[in-house]
């Protein structure tokens, strides 16, 4: 099977056009040397038996268990509609909309997920996305380095430390310094903050909620970095942006995050949506596609790709970013799901999962040895200090249909009796139960 | 013209609900984030009902131009079909509703057997089609695959000691090779063409200094030629230390017939929302596996699916010389997903065959084309062939016109404008799935189109007619700014 259409038929009538007697001799300006006898492989198999393997495979993976793990990717439920509009062939099997009289449903979709992410997070202009979370935070801290022309970044310490650890593998050749806050799972250390802030300093880079939970007013933060002529870059929960005031509030430049709470489902990993959102008076400096509104030669209102000039397929080794494919089709999830939850829901949302986090917070709050260590406000994750190690208990609560949260001592070895718990609208009270009476009857 | 979802919404309407508190939990709904933490007002979303957004949602994808609509030979694309089956796969339940985080707790790798074993087993085949010895299924475009093999380059540089800060990119390249090497630290000097469309060999030689770290090659090129001095280049390279680098979104070209690994490149990234035929999205997401060599193997990014004595998978993060984390998890797995079980689905032969259709589509529209249009280099091309409008542009049209006729003909254009070295370039990629029907049909228009460019190019600047929207006001786009309703 190679879903090639043609016939015998067709094949000998297009060499003979050709004027050429066999396939292979279409070959014939590849080396003899190097031509392969045959690829090492089996033969292809029907589409039953390709499934068949498929699903066999899916099913060796525990997905069917209660999950509390979060880290900035969360199990929120997915509205029926988001799969069935996303999966039409006009969207999916469409590419970058370079032709707008062709793709008019693709730019427009697109303009609408930028309006989103810009209503969702205060700022001015927001890209038509990022590969992830974590290239796009990457991509802001490289973009704050050249607008400012300093070498230097400041990263709090309740950085999603799978993040913070992408940030070095990328600026390792570049002559970037990353000066580090220490981790805590409250506010920012500002004391050391202002010893650190130099008239040398590019950036400051914060996680609200952090990678623990909390969630801080950063307000007095930016201001400070303000001060140096540095840039305020934040990376957010869209999803907390239903409770939480705007960072563009806060007063930052730049703010990234993972969009894969709206409407993608987990998929051990991706496809996910980094979102990257800036001020105006940054978007000369921004990586990525551009949707923008226009007319076109009757005076009707179209979009189109635009400030190309900053893009590989223009300035080459000068442009602002080498992104070429994006995530367009998370995008446009995103932007079906931001549709369908509206302007109350996206509260109510947040409030849901909030809510329901306090209730499991003050349950876990009761049990003894148990204790929350959050100091400051949370949104729907929290940290337990247990008296034991956090990944014991997590490996004990397994066999009970389970996974308790994320162990902390996996990144933090100073955090080894304490994990990580998220709680979506998905965890029901009697999940949320289960887990604390299993806890208790662990710890008696 | 359309609305904006915006502009239908009406205060109050709602689309779907979603779960409540219980009464108990209910209770806790009085504790508050303080007010400097509370947001100040609702984000202004559109208030809609799921019909509303279903009916929007749909007329705006019948706007678009797609492979399951129309023919789409879009140049360095590979606009193949899209089999539904790699649909399928991708949704079961058991892939999508797995949290990545799972294999990172304690004995957690036993939780995710089934996906590690796909990473692994894909890993594998890649390995075989490329002639590699390793792969990572981590960067998640082509571009993001490019970055991750320099910086693969980078360390195996410094790791041996070498100064190396320059790369060698041929003029005819994708414009992600220089980008992705400038951010991966490296200075680009660009290597000419030569009058058959091959690298200019003596240019290459001279530009050869012991300061350069790679070449990154397209193969065949963006010309849609096969770089015949393939292996010289090789041979020099590696003679310099200068490692070779394969920008692998013409794969499609090249399967069965012969690997990157086996022509001397040392580094190669696919495409697999090109090559292996998985969805692109309307502009993503996409995968870029990298593969290497030997000797790149201790580089390659935390972490990599391993198989011990057992036939257990497991992750291995313990890797002292890795350049880290180019990605938070696995990839975009669910489009690794779709790849897998396209592989598995074609199988050596298969694969063979789609290479060989690719090439004889792309050779027939050629040959047809060629007493109309006039060819960019006169050879037998690959999957893609490259012509100018030159001859058009004597009585001004431009190969801009022709795309926007081709429109009118029920087709989407073709790529245009690149190669950069082209004189007003079209790039043609058929792709193996389109049947001589469509080619045929395709054909006739393209020589109507020239007819027309001859006797009546005034009638160009009107094209499209068909469509909803003529002939967009870029300027205005990029003047106006408006980027957000
Ligand atoms: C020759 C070539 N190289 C690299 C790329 C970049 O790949 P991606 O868009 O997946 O980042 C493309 C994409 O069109 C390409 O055609």
């Amino acid at each position: 099977m190679s879903f090639t259409p043609h016939t015998l038929e067709d094949r000998d009538e297009m060499l003979a056009t050709l004027g050429v007697s066999s396939l292979k001799e279409l070959f014939a300006d590849i080396p003899k040397s190097a031509h392969l006898a045959k690829l090492d492989m089996p033969d292809g198999i029907s589409e039953q038996e390709v499934y068949d393997r498929l699903h066999a495979l899916s099913h060796k993976n525990a997905h069917e268990l209660t999950c509390f793990i979060g880290g900035g990717f969360y199990d929120h439920s997915i509205p029926s509609a988001v799969d069935t509009l996303s999966s039409r062939g006009e969207f999916f099997t469409a590419y970058t909309p370079y032709q707008p009289e062709v793709a008019q449903g693709t730019l427009q979709a697109i303009f609408e997920f930028q309006s989103m992410i810009c209503r969702l997070t205060g700022m001015d202009v927001a890209n038509a996305s990022m590969y992830d979370g974590g290239t796009a935070l990457v991509e802001a801290a490289l973009m704050a380095i050249r607008s400012t022309n300093r070498p230097r970044i400041i990263v709090a310490g309740g950085l999603n430390p799978i993040y913070r650890r992408m940030l070095d593998t990328y600026t390792r050749n570049l002559h970037i310094d990353m000066e580090e806050l220490p981790v805590d799972e409250g506010a920012v250390d500002r004391v050391k903050l202002a010893s650190l802030l130099t008239d040398q300093t590019a950036a400051v880079i914060i996680q609200n909620p952090n990678f623990f939970g909390t969630v801080e007013d950063f307000s007095d933060i930016a201001a400070m970095a303000h001060a140096h002529g540095a840039l305020m870059i934040a990376s957010v929960y869209p999803i907390a942006m239903g409770l939480i005031k705007s960072p563009a509030e806060m007063g930052c430049d730049i703010v990234v995050g993972e969009g894969q709470s709206l409407g993608l489902p987990l998929s051990f990993g991706g496809p996910y949506l980094g979102f990257f959102a800036v001020q105006k008076a940054h978007v000369r400096k921004m990586p990525g596609r551009i949707v923008g509104e226009t007319t076109d030669r009757h005076g009707n209102r179209c979009y189109v790709l635009t400030l190309q000039a900053r893009e590989q397929h223009i300035r080459r080794e000068k442009a602002a970013s080498n992104i070429c494919s994006n995530e367009a089709l998370c995008a446009l999830r995103a932007t079906i799901y931001l549709s369908l939850l509206g302007k109350q829901g996206l509260t109510d949302l947040a409030k849901t999962c909030m809510t329901k986090a306090e209730y499991a917070k003050a349950q876990f709050a009761q049990i003894k040895g148990v204790r929350i260590k959050n100091s400051a406000p949370t949104f729907n994750e929290f940290m337990l200090e247990l008296p034991c190690n956090a990944s014991d208990l997590v490996a004990e609560l397994i066999p009970l249909g389970l996974i308790a949260g994320f162990p902390l001592g996996r990144y933090y070895p100073e955090l080894q009796n304490c994990l990580l718990v998220a709680i979506t609208e998905k965890r029901t009270q009697v999940e949320i139960d289960a887990f604390v009476s299993a806890v208790k009857g662990l710890l008696k | 013209m359309s609305k904006l979802i915006f502009e239908e919404s009406v205060k109050g309407r709602k689309a779907v609900s979603f779960p409540k508190p219980s009464q108990a939990e209910s209770a806790y709904a009085t504790i508050q984030l303080p007010k400097a933490l509370a947001a100040t007002h609702p984000v202004e979303l559109p208030e809609v009902s799921e019909l509303d957004v279903i009916r929007h949602y749909t007329r705006l994808s019948c706007k678009n131009f797609s492979i399951d609509t129309h023919f789409y030979p879009l140049g360095s694309c590979t606009m193949k079909y899209n089999p539904r089956i790699c649909e399928k796969t991708a949704a079961l339940d058991g892939f999508a509703g797995l949290h990545p985080l799972l294999p990172q707790l304690r004995r957690g790798e036993a939780l995710t057997q089934g996906a590690l074993e796909l990473v692994w087993d894909t890993q594998r085949l890649l390995c075989e089609l490329t002639g590699m010895s390793g792969f990572t299924l981590q960067p998640m475009a082509g571009a993001h695959g490019e970055l991750t093999g320099l910086l693969l380059i980078a360390a195996y540089h410094k790791d041996k000691g070498n100064t190396r800060t320059k790369v060698l990119i041929p003029d005819s390249a994708h414009g992600t090779n220089p980008a992705s090497a400038a951010i991966a630290g490296y200075e680009v000097i660009s290597v000419p063409t030569d009058a058959h469309g091959d690298m200019d060999l003596e240019a290459f030689k001279a530009l050869l200094t012991p300061d350069i770290a790679a070449v990154m090659m397209t193969c065949p090129s963006t010309l849609g030629l096969f770089e015949r001095n393939i292996l010289a280049i090789a041979e020099l390279a590696h003679a310099n230390d200068t490692l070779l680098y394969y920008d692998g979104a013409n794969m499609n070209a090249m399967m069965g017939y012969a690997r990157p690994g086996d022509l001397g490149f040392d580094v190669v990234h696919l495409n697999v929302h090109k090559t292996l035929s998985t969805p692109h999205g309307g502009g993503g997401p996409g995968a870029g596996p990298v593969g290497v060599k030997e000797s790149l193997l201790p580089f390659l990014p935390t972490s990599i699916v391993e198989k011990d004595a057992l036939g257990k998978y497991w992750l291995r993060y313990d890797r002292p010389k890795s350049i880290g984390y180019i990605a938070p998890f696995y990839g975009n797995f669910a489009v690794l997903i779709r790849a897998y079980t396209y592989l598995l689905h074609l199988g050596g032969n298969g694969l063979k065959e789609a290479t060989e259709y690719a090439v004889l589509n792309a050779n027939y529209i050629r040959a047809k084309l060629k007493p109309y249009y006039a060819e960019a280099y006169s050879r037998i091309c690959m999957h893609e062939c490259v012509f100018t409008a030159e001859l058009q542009m004597k009585k001004g049209v431009r190969a801009l016109d022709i795309a926007k006729a081709l429109i009118d003909e029920g087709f989407h254009p073709p790529t245009i404008y690149f190669p950069m070295i082209v004189h007003e370039a079209m790039m043609f990629e058929p792709t193996e799935t389109e049947s001589k029907e469509t080619l045929d049909r395709f054909i006739e228009a393209m020589i109507r189109i020239a007819k027309e460019a001859e006797a009546n190019p005034d009638s160009f600047a009107e094209k499209p007619l068909t469509t909803e929207i003529s002939r967009v006001d870029e300027t205005k786009a990029a003047k106006a700014m408006v980027l957000k309703a």
